[in-house]
């Protein structure tokens, strides 16, 4: 049951993200920042993006790198904003 | 730490921002890095427009036009004030203070205390404190507070990090004495041990300039800046201010007992928009009651941004009414105050261009 929730938000998320970095291919990297493929002011392109599809406003204090540093915990900072797939 | 002034306000406002403008579509040909992402940070930091000087205008030059503007038009007499505070972090000169080259290019008179204070973002207050401080002396009926910088000339055009961000200008605020049996309260503290996060580091007598300081550097994400040139660490400032502004401005009001609801404003040093949403949001504050359009129209303009926000968007209304208002600013230092004070009834409250 829980299955088809998943990973509707990480598609989401992943399309999210393609379309700020069309040339990366986010869901095979666990490393977003080590791997080159998210700066500090695509992360910040990434929240507003965020912030506009699901009707949040993720915290400012959230805003760092940790946050964002894969698929898996983009989606627990989404959860945390209370986003239901 | 905590302040309190009684019997102290804000007299007038004048803000003077330089005629020449950049534009960030212009501005970004300059910068090593795709055009659909410098249009997504455009949208999302609110850049567009700034204002910047033409080669070889200093501080002075925005600060005497602005007081011969309040003198010629019976704003403010050229003999009525009794000390001049110039707040700036880029000086005509490391010595003399500018404070003075002002003083002496407008010939006044010479019972007069010249200061100048070396602050930036958090200017603002910081010269508020200082003029209602020197207000307690009898010989000070008035106090002219100038905040001014033109760091555009100390940023780097290939530095996407600062330079479309960037705005120069200078404001005059006039503070007297107030009639009325008014308090102000204020919140303010510091933190040196960051000083790292904005700096130019080269220039004084740690690191002088010199040829190799003047040398452009590769600095990572596509930048490009000399040792000669402003350096941000734009996450760390970003965090600092979400993490220490909130609380010190509901520390400041829960102190004092006034719930935010009865804030009629919160006006804030104007980083960036994006910035400024998160700070309101983060506040439980409907974002209208903190204006946050002074970067998309003028550039950050350092201790300048918060009269800026003043002059441009509610002069009429400041002239008009009395409101119960926050300033809040922070930067260099790193630096970070708030005020709450009854802000109106302004003899002047208004915006020049240079030249």
């Amino acid at each position: 049951m829980f299955w088809p929730v998943r990973p509707f938000t990480m598609k989401t998320i992943a399309d999210i993200l393609k379309e700020i970095r069309p040339e990366f291919d986010f869901t095979t990297s666990t490393d977003f920042k080590a791997d080159g493929m998210l700066d500090s002011f695509d992360m910040i392109t990434l929240v507003a993006a965020l912030d506009k599809n699901y009707g949040i406003s993720i915290s400012g204090v959230d805003i760092i790198p940790e946050n964002f540093q894969n698929l898996e915990t983009i989606a627990a900072l989404l959860r945390k904003n209370g986003v239901q797939p | 730490m905590k302040f309190t002034f009684r019997r102290k306000r804000i007299a007038g406002i004048l803000t003077v921002v330089p005629a020449n403008e950049r534009l960030f579509v212009d501005d970004m040909k300059n910068f090593n890095f795709p055009e659909a992402r410098s249009l997504k940070l455009k949208q999302v930091m609110g850049f567009d427009k700034h204002r910047v000087v033409t080669p070889g205008v200093c501080v002075s030059d925005l600060a005497v036009a602005g007081l011969e503007h309040l003198f010629k038009n019976g704003l403010l007499d050229r003999d009525g004030f009794d000390a001049l505070i110039l707040v700036t972090l880029t000086p005509d000169h490391i010595m003399p203070p500018t404070s003075n080259i002002i003083q002496g290019r407008l010939n006044l008179k010479h019972d007069m205390l010249c200061l100048d204070i070396n602050q930036g973002c958090a200017g603002f207050l910081i010269g508020l404190f200082e003029a209602f401080m020197l207000l307690k002396q009898e010989s000070i009926r008035r106090v002219v507070l100038i905040n001014a910088d033109v760091l555009s000339r100390k940023t780097s055009p290939q530095d996407r990090n600062s330079f479309p961000l960037v705005g120069d200008a200078a404001s005059i605020t006039v503070v007297e004495r107030d009639p009325e049996d008014s308090v102000i309260h204020a919140s303010l503290k510091m933190d040196g041990t960051r000083n790292e996060a904005l700096m130019i580091p080269a220039g004084g007598m740690r690191l002088p300039s010199s040829p190799e300081t003047a040398v452009l550097e590769d600095v990572g994400d596509g930048n490009r800046r000399a040792k000669d040139h402003l350096r941000m660490d734009g996450s760390a400032v970003f965090n600092f201010v979400q993490m220490e502004v909130p609380e010190l401005i509901q520390d400041l009001l829960a102190t004092v007992g006034v719930p935010l609801e009865k804030v009629d404003y919160i006006l804030s040093h104007q980083a960036n928009r994006f910035m400024l949403e998160k700070l309101a949001d983060k506040l439980k504050l409907p974002r209208e009651k903190m204006p946050n359009n002074i970067v998309e129209h003028f550039g950050n303009s350092s201790g300048v941004t918060v009269p800026l926000v003043i002059a441009f968007n509610l002069a009429e209304h400041f002239r008009k009414n009395r409101s119960q208002v926050v300033l809040a600013n922070y930067g260099v230092g790193l630096t970070w105050s708030a005020m709450l004070l009854q802000l109106g009834g302004l003899k002047f409250c208004e915006m020049i261009e240079y030249p």
